[in-house]
C-alpha cells in the first residue's frame, strides 16, 4: 500500500519536472511567435504579453527583403548537398563493410583519425584551397566542401556490417553488377539509415553557418543564416524585432515541417552535427 | 587471382568519391596548415614569408589570445557538466515508464532542429535591455540588468543559449543508453530495498557511463569550437570587451579582419591540441575512476 502511494508520488513529481521542462523549452519560441505579430512601437514600449495590436508588418518587411531568395539559395544547396552525401557517405559505407579490397583497413583508421580534427584547424587552409579553385562566392564552395560526411560514412558502414548478406548474393547470382545491386537491392533496403542521414545532412547545411560566412559575400547569394544575421543587424538598432523574429520563425518553419513529417528519423542518437552547434 | 583485383577495383570505385573530397578538403588543408603556421601569410597579395615560430610567439604574447582562452575555458567548464548532467536526468524522466513519453520528448528536442543564428536572434531578443528578461529582473528584484551589453553576463547568455539548445539531442543520446540497461538489474536493486533515486545513482549512473563518456568528449569537442552563437551577438567583434571573444571567433578575426592567416592558423593550430589534450586528459581520468570504483 505504501509502495503505491510512494509510486504515486513519484509519478506526480515525474510529470511536473517535464512539464516545466517542457514549458521552458516552449517559452522562448511562443516569445518570438508574440513578439512577431507585435508592432514595434508596442516592442519598443516594453508592454503586455500578447500583442495589443496584432500586426503582420514584421512579416510584410522579412518577404519583401531579401530573405525570399536567401530561402531559395538554403533550399537548392541542402537539397543538392543532400542528394549527394546520401550516395557517396552510403557507398563509402558499403565499401568499407562489405566489399574486401586491399587496405580498406587502413583507410578506416585514415577517416578514424581525420573525423577527430576540428573543422578550425582546417578552416582557412580550406578557406585558400577554395578560393584557389574559383569558387568563393558561389555556393558550390559550400556544396563541395559539404559534399561527404565521415560520421555518416561510419554510421553506414555500421548498417551494413549488420545487414544480412544473402540478399546480395542472390542479387548477384541474378547477374546484377555489383554496382547494379548497390542501386537496385542494397539502397532501397537501407532506407530507415538512408533517411536518417538525409534528415541530418539536410538540417546541417540549413543551419551551418561558418561556412557561408567565410565563402559568401553577395548578399543575394547569402544563405539564409548568415541572410538572418545581416537582417538582425540592420533592424536590431530601431528595435525591430518583429521583423528580426518573424525571419528567425520563417527561417524554422521548414526544418520545423520536415521534423513533423519524419519524426522517427530525427530522434535519434545519430545526429553528427548537434554536438558542434 | 582476376577476383582480388576485382575487388580492389570495386572497393576504390565505391570510396573513390568520398576520397577525392577528403583529399581536397581535408588532407590538402591540414597539410596546408602545417606550413602556413610558421609563414606569415597575406591573402590579398599572396606574399608567404618563412617566419619560424614567430606566429606562436606573438600569440602568446597576445593579450587577445588569453582573452579568448580564460572565455573558451571558461565556456567549457560550464556547459559541458551542466548539460551532461541535466540531459542525464532528463532521460532518466523520460525513461521511467511514463505515458506520453513520446510527446514530451517530441517537444524538448525542438531547440535541437534550430539553427545557431535564429536561436541566438531569439536569446539575443529575450536578454535584450528592453526584452522579456530584463523586464522580469526589474518587476520581480527591481533591478536593471543589462545582459548582453555587461561583460561579465554576456557569456552567460551565450552558455545559457548552447545549454538550452545541446541538452535534448545529448538527452536523446542517454535515452538509448537507458533502453539497454537490463531490467533485472533494477529489479534486483529492488529486492535490496532500493528507492528510485538510489536506483538511480547506484545502477543508472554507473551502468550508463560509457555513454557519459561519448557525451562528455562530444561536449568538449563542441564547446571548445563555439563561434556562431559568439559571432552573432557580439557582431563579430567578440565585445563586450572581449568577453564573447572565443577561440575560434578570434581565429576568425585574425584571418579575415587582420588578414594573419599564417597566426590565425598557428592558433587554429593551438585549439586543436587544447582539444585533444583535454579529451585525452578527461577521459583518461574518467576511464581510471571506472576502473577504480
Amino acid at each position: 500500500m505504501t509502495m503505491k502511494k510512494n509510486n504515486k508520488k513519484l509519478k506526480i513529481f515525474v510529470y511536473t519536472l517535464l512539464i516545466i521542462y517542457s514549458i521552458f523549452t516552449l517559452a522562448p519560441f511562443l516569445w518570438s511567435i508574440l513578439t512577431s505579430f507585435k508592432t514595434t512601437a508596442e516592442i519598443a514600449a516594453g508592454g503586455t504579453i500578447l500583442p495589443e495590436n496584432w500586426s503582420l508588418k514584421g512579416y510584410e518587411t522579412v518577404l519583401a527583403s531579401q530573405l525570399p531568395t536567401w530561402v531559395v539559395n538554403s533550399l537548392l544547396v541542402a537539397l543538392l548537398t543532400t542528394g549527394i552525401n546520401l550516395i557517396f557517405n552510403t557507398m563509402a559505407g558499403y565499401a568499407l563493410a562489405r566489399i574486401d579490397f586491399k587496405g580498406r583497413h587502413v583507410l578506416f583508421s585514415m577517416l578514424l583519425a581525420l573525423i577527430m580534427i576540428p573543422s578550425q584547424v582546417t578552416m582557412i587552409p580550406l578557406y585558400i584551397v577554395v578560393s584557389k579553385l574559383g569558387l568563393v562566392d558561389t555556393h558550390w564552395s559550400i556544396i563541395l566542401t559539404t559534399m561527404i560526411n565521415i560520421g555518416y560514412i561510419f554510421m553506414m558502414r555500421q548498417f551494413f556490417v549488420n545487414f544480412p548478406r544473402d540478399v546480395e548474393e542472390a542479387a548477384t547470382m541474378d547477374g546484377l553488377s555489383k554496382i547494379g545491386t548497390f542501386f537496385r537491392i542494397v539502397l532501397p533496403n537501407a532506407k530507415a539509415a538512408v533517411a536518417t542521414q538525409a534528415v541530418f545532412v539536410f538540417m546541417g547545411v540549413w543551419n551551418e553557418f561558418m561556412k557561408p560566412l567565410l565563402f559568401i559575400s553577395s548578399p543575394d547569394k547569402y544563405m539564409l543564416t548568415q541572410g538572418l544575421n545581416s537582417l538582425a543587424k540592420a533592424y536590431k538598432t530601431a528595435t525591430q524585432w518583429d521583423v528580426i523574429m518573424a525571419g528567425a520563425l520563417i527561417s524554422i518553419i521548414p526544418i520545423f515541417i520536415i521534423y513533423i513529417v519524419l519524426n522517427k528519423y530525427f530522434i535519434t542518437s545519430n545526429d553528427q552535427t548537434a554536438g558542434v552547434k | 587471382m582476376g577476383n582480388r583485383r576485382y575487388l580492389n577495383f570495386q572497393g576504390y570505385s565505391f570510396m573513390m568519391p568520398a576520397l577525392l573530397a577528403i583529399l581536397f578538403f581535408t588532407i590538402v588543408p591540414v597539410v596546408y596548415a602545417f606550413f602556413m603556421m610558421f609563414y606569415k601569410v597575406d591573402i590579398l597579395s599572396g606574399a608567404r614569408t618563412f617566419i619560424g615560430l614567430d606566429n606562436f610567439r606573438k600569440i602568446f604574447e597576445d593579450p587577445k589570445f588569453w582573452a579568448s582562452f580564460t572565455n573558451t575555458f571558461r565556456y567549457v567548464l560550464v556547459v559541458v557538466p551542466i548539460q551532461t548532467v541535466i540531459a542525464m536526468a532528463l532521460a532518466a524522466l523520460l525513461n521511467s515508464k511514463i505515458n506520453f513519453s513520446r510527446g514530451f520528448l517530441t517537444i524538448m528536442f525542438i531547440p535541437t532542429l534550430t539553427s545557431s543564428s535564429a536561436m541566438t536572434l531569439i536569446f539575443m531578443w529575450l536578454f535584450n535591455n528592453n526584452g522579456l528578461m530584463a523586464n522580469m529582473m526589474e518587476q520581480l528584484f527591481g533591478m536593471k540588468v543589462e545582459f548582453l551589453t555587461n561583460p561579465s553576463l554576456a557569456l552567460t547568455v551565450i552558455m545559457a543559449m548552447n545549454i538550452f539548445s545541446t541538452v535534448p539531442h545529448f538527452m536523446v543520446v542517454f535515452l538509448s543508453g537507458l533502453q539497454d540497461i537490463p531490467d533485472s538489474l533494477y529489479e534486483a536493486a529492488s529486492l535490496d530495498g532500493a528507492n528510485s533515486f538510489k536506483k538511480f545513482l547506484h545502477v543508472t549512473v554507473p551502468q550508463l557511463m560509457p555513454i557519459t563518456f561519448y557525451v562528455i568528449t562530444m561536449g568538449l569537442v563542441g564547446c571548445f569550437q563555439i563561434f556562431d552563437q559568439a559571432f552573432i551577438l557580439s557582431g563579430g567583434t567578440g565585445g563586450p570587451q572581449n568577453s564573447t571573444l572565443t577561440f575560434s571567433l578570434y581565429i576568425y578575426q585574425l584571418a579575415f579582419t587582420s588578414n594573419d592567416m599564417g597566426r590565425a592558423t598557428a592558433l587554429a593550430f593551438v585549439l586543436g591540441t587544447i582539444i585533444f589534450a583535454v579529451t585525452y586528459i578527461v577521459n583518461k581520468l574518467l576511464k581510471a575512476d571506472e576502473v577504480n570504483g
